[in-house]
């Protein structure tokens, strides 16, 4: 008989397998770490939302069997706000892209974190615009191409870690695909905790990004990973020079700094005792 | 089927990321279907080209299990 | 109780007696006192009230609050409106009820922040991209910006579909004598909730007025909401089939259910030759008009839409059969007039007064102008 893992408990079985995303990108690999995450938490699947904007990362609800919301670009945060406001009890999880959580919705962001709403967020970084064929996002390397940088990006980067640490986030972490097993212990431990979370998933884009920057074989993107990824302890340590060529990975904030909902509920039971 | 793996074929995408990072090296990709193949007489049962199989095409049963 | 308020503050506090719990704003004047007074009732009530980063958030997060089972709502203005029209569209695709408050100022842009205007008639049909059914309501005085905040919330909900509340900034800002009833008082209906269990129930499916029950998250039926196109069953579809099916049942729950959402008034009409189509604050300046041309034996009237969208195409026609001119005053360059065109085709001649200095229209000049044009 054919075997079902823990993930294929959470697939839509009305949906079509194979899914929407190219061959051998890193997306699958995030939605199976975030299912792995779910499942160990042990909670009424009817209790969990996930929350996603728009692009290749924002399909993954599509194919979950939770309660799913498939939202404009860049607006994942404050639709989900609104449903965590409305069911306290409520897992609510956003996914979102590297476009969607720090570009267009950049402002949507840094106002979760300062409230330290009780979201939490996987940020799947392709560092690329997948779906609509490889522009530059706020997340790709300077240098790199990108159909609307042909000559090399002259932007700088926005570090998504950094970001969610300088705004207030409770918890932040950064996994890539290919360290699936830390990817999905991050997503658990970010899940326990009350207020905002960030866990920034470093993915790869085979078709777009890949193809512009030699990386186009699937594999190549994850090797990349593999050999530049590095733990944060053993990175620090590293010279400057090396710094620039690899980067860091792991648990950036953990903190308990009190949520927004446990606040307002905290407000709620205030302001009706002095009625 | 194999003892040790389930492989929903239809859904794999012939990525070969499972063969790539096997730490056994026991995956190859078949020539002319581009799918994986296991030589399970050498697999350890890490689970990790499940973890890292995209498609959610794999399921290694776990150590012990029948 | 009988009380003195501010238009803001009645449609504030019958949106919390129509069961509004929670609320998403960004302040914008001349609408912010909604915002100030649910930040101070909702706890009260046990409601969520929450200060978003902007307008885009705002209407976002009234979307997420809907479908986690309250009733939601937003207040803003113009430059607001523009904002929020990318997620009213997402509000009209999901079938999510929210209620826009929009207390109109002058525009474009930044416009006349603390002066009338009636120019978003348009926008607050027309705004967001994409064919889109969605509700509008303009209310004229305080007590009616009460029962009207009260019937925009139940519209919504009844049809899964956002509303906006025109107001105009006199009249939000303007206080009248109003009789509040007592909030535990107000019917506060329900939405309709699935009869069947999750594993039958498709989420888009329509009733026999075209409007899906509505499952809140939480309640077990996960179901998935999208901004694309979807089939019954939620999902996005690329079939020509069953995109006709849906946009159909979209648009038609709101077409085929008119009669009970359009709600009008006529004043005088009964043996009246000639009549003012107006609404809003401009529907005051009518009725003084009125009042003093009647006195000169003039035999004029009033018809106002209380419903602006859908517009009262057939009630109209009906109302101005025996009608020889039709005056359309209002602060624009001409929106209710252009309406009034395409619904009489020609048949009556249509005087449009327009006024955009960011004045309302005085009944003295409304008055010399009828007469004029008599």
């Amino acid at each position: 008989m054919i075997e079902q893992s823990v993930v294929h408990k959470y697939l839509r079985k009305n949906k079509k397998f194979p899914h929407i995303w190219c061959p051998g990108c890193g997306h699958g690999v995030i939605m199976g770490s975030l299912l792995r995450a779910i499942d160990k938490m042990g909670v009424d699947r009817n209790n969990v939302a996930v929350i996603s904007g728009i692009g290749c990362s924002s399909r993954t609800p599509t194919y979950l069997d939770f309660n799913t919301l498939h939202t404009t670009h860049g607006r994942a945060l404050a639709f989900a706000t609104g449903v965590k406001l409305a069911r306290p009890d409520m897992l609510v999880i956003v996914v979102m892209g590297d476009g969607d959580a720090v570009g267009i919705g950049g402002n949507h962001f840094i106002h979760a974190a300062r409230r330290n709403m009780d979201l939490k967020v996987v940020v799947y970084n392709n560092n690329i615009y997948g779906m609509t064929g490889g522009q530059a996002s706020p997340t790709t390397p300077s240098g790199k191409k990108a159909t609307t940088a042909r000559y090399g990006n002259i932007e700088r980067s926005f570090d998504i870690c950094d970001l969610a640490r300088s705004t207030g986030a409770n918890y932040v972490a950064r996994a890539t695909s290919y360290h699936v097993k830390q990817l999905e212990n991050y997503i658990y431990k970010s899940f326990n905790k009350k207020g905002f979370t960030v866990v920034e998933a470093v993915t790869h884009c085979p078709t777009t990004y890949g193809r512009l920057n030699s990386l186009k074989e699937p594999v190549a993107g994850m090797e990349f990973q593999k050999n530049n990824f590095i733990m944060k302890n053993l990175w620090d340590k590293l010279s400057d020079e090396e710094k620039q060529v690899k980067f860091p990975m792991g648990e950036f904030v953990d903190v308990d700094k009190e949520g927004f909902v446990t606040k307002y509920l905290n407000l709620i039971e205030s302001v009706r005792q002095g009625d | 089927m194999g003892k040790k793996i389930s492989f929903y074929e239809k859904w794999c995408k012939g990525c070969g990321i499972c063969a790539a990072f096997c730490p056994k090296k026991c995956i190859t990709m078949d020539e002319n279907t581009n799918k994986p193949v296991w030589n399970e007489d050498e697999c350890i049962q890490c689970g990790f080209c499940e973890l890292r199989c995209p498609d959610f095409a794999i399921v290694v049963k776990k150590k012990g299990e029948k | 109780m009988i009380k003195l308020l501010q238009g803001n503050e009645a449609c504030a506090y019958a949106a919390l007696a129509a069961g509004v719990r929670f609320f998403a704003g960004y302040p914008i004047t001349p609408s912010t006192e909604i915002a100030e007074i649910m930040s101070m009732e909702l706890p009260k009530r046990g409601g969520k009230f929450i200060q978003m980063e902007d307008e885009l958030a705002s209407m976002a997060a009234i979307i997420g609050g809907s479908l986690g089972g309250l009733k939601s709502m937003t207040a803003t203005s113009g430059p607001g409106l523009s904002l929020m029209q990318e997620n009213i569209g997402y509000a009209s695709i999901t079938e999510t009820p929210t209620l826009i408050v929009n207390v109109q100022r002058g525009g474009p842009s930044t416009g006349l922040p603390t002066m009338p205007s009636q120019s978003d008639i348009m926008a607050a049909k027309w705004g967001s991209h994409g064919d889109h059914p969605i509700i509008v309501t303009y209310p004229h005085t305080v007590p009616e910006i009460y029962n009207e905040t009260i019937r925009s919330v139940y519209l919504s909900e009844k049809y899964r579909v956002p509303v906006i509340l025109l107001l105009d900034e006199v009249i939000g800002h303007m206080r009248e004598k109003i009789e509040i009833p007592d909030e535990n008082t107000i019917e506060k209906f329900d939405r309709k909730v699935p009869t069947v269990p999750n594993d039958w129930f498709f989420p888009f499916e329509g009733n026999l007025e075209g409007v899906p029950p509505f499952a809140s998250f939480g309640e077990g039926y996960r179901y998935h909401v999208t901004g694309l196109v979807h089939d019954v069953d939620g999902f996005p579809t690329s079939k020509h089939s069953q995109i006709e099916r849906f946009m159909n049942r979209l648009i038609g729950k709101i077409d085929n259910n008119v009669n009970d959402i359009l709600k009008w008034e006529e004043y005088n009409m009964e043996d009246a030759e000639y009549a003012i189509l107006a609404a809003g604050c401009i529907a005051r300046t009518a009725r003084d008009t009125i009042k003093v041309l009647r006195e000169k034996g003039i035999k004029i009237g009033l018809i106002r839409p209380v419903t602006i969208w859908p517009f009262m195409e057939q009630p109209l026609i009906n109302a101005t059969k025996k009608i020889k001119k039709l005056f359309v005053p209002e602060l624009n360059l001409g929106m209710l007039s252009l309406e009034a065109n395409r619904v009489l085709k020609g048949k009556l001649e249509v005087c449009p007064y327009n006024k955009i200095n960011g004045e309302i229209i005085y009944p003295s000049e409304l008055e010399k102008f009828i007469e004029e044009e008599i």
